[in-house]
């Protein structure tokens, strides 16, 4: 028995399937104690250690802590020749699709982000696929971004799904 | 405190952690996050694009989940890994139930480990974010 191919739908295309591992320019990310407060404050945390110092040194960070799905924020530059940030570019799909929406989010830590730190990302496409669904035919992309901080040491891994239609 | 891995046994809930937000919530989280589709805080423009309000953040949703692990494992616990999907939309001003069970509790390479299913709950008690963890606990 031989599996079903099912027919393609145009959406991947040889330079986006040829873009698989290949990876970013690498982009700065900083973590420091503003965004962190800010951070916290929007997710509504009230535990201290994410706003005063003392706090976090007596429970046993460094400084404030990143909390949970903070990674640091990548340094704004209009001047830049890229724009904002270093982002992964991937060529385009086989039909312009307009909407984006974000399929999950998953993160691997290997050890502690506090302020101060200075992450740099690096991130590269993972896998491609193509779907139809309920809202049309879908490109589901999954990319990872390894955050390394500034001893050269591995700290996290975020691997991310995103869905254009 | 925090919880202790000698304490914790396969199948307990973790205590929940009850969110709802605001829209001035997602504002401060497109700022916070630097996401700043207006799917999320401008509903002309979430409704021109089909949606029928304003949308809550995967990544907020993920961030809670987040939230719940950090208050349920204090301070000398450490999250290993956290990951959810998202698979259904949740809106402002409705309750989102983050929740968790632990599925498994054993040790590797000397860290006393917990993995748990996780996920958030939308008023209808659908899992809008369902997704796993991996957390340390002191012992």
């Amino acid at each position: 028995m031989t599996e079903t191919e099912r027919p393609s739908l145009g959406l991947i295309t040889d330079e986006l399937r040829a873009a698989i591992g290949k990876e970013s320019e690498p982009w700065i990310c900083e973590v420091d104690k503003t965004s962190i407060r800010m951070f916290a404050r929007a997710v509504g945390y009230t535990d201290p250690v994410f706003y005063d110092e003392e706090a976090a040194k007596k429970a046993g960070y460094r400084s404030l802590p990143a909390p949970p799905g903070y990674l640091g924020t990548p340094v704004y530059n209009p001047a830049a020749a890229d724009g904002a940030r270093g982002r992964l570019r991937l060529p385009p799909p086989g039909r312009p699709l307009t909407r984006v929406l974000n399929g999950g989010t998953d993160i691997e830590y290997f050890d502690d982000i506090c302020a101060g730190d200075v992450l740099t990302a690096r991130a590269h496409l993972a896998n491609v696929e193509e779907r139809r669904g309920s809202i049309g035919d879908m490109l589901i992309m999954t990319t990872k971004t390894v955050y390394t901080n500034q001893e050269g040491k591995v700290v996290a891994i975020m691997t991310g799904t995103s869905i254009r239609y | 405190m925090g919880a202790r891995w000698s304490e914790v046994h396969e199948g307990m809930e973790i205590p929940p952690l009850k969110k709802n937000c605001s829209t001035q919530q997602l504002v401060m989280w497109a700022a916070a996050s630097g996401d700043f589709y207006q799917i999320h805080y401008d509903k002309d423009f979430a409704l021109s694009t089909g949606l029928k309000n304003i949308i809550v953040h995967g990544a907020l949703k993920h961030a809670f989940l987040g939230q719940m692990l950090h208050e349920w494992i204090g301070h000398e616990g450490r999250i290993k890994r956290f990951g959810c999907s998202y698979r259904g939309m949740d809106y402002p001003n409705q309750d989102i139930i983050c929740r968790g069970v632990v599925t498994r509790k054993y040790e590797k390479d000397g860290e006393k480990l917990v993995d748990l299913e996780i996920w958030t709950e939308n008023p209808d008690g659908q899992r809008t974010s369902p997704g796993s963890a991996t957390v340390r606990l002191p012992d």
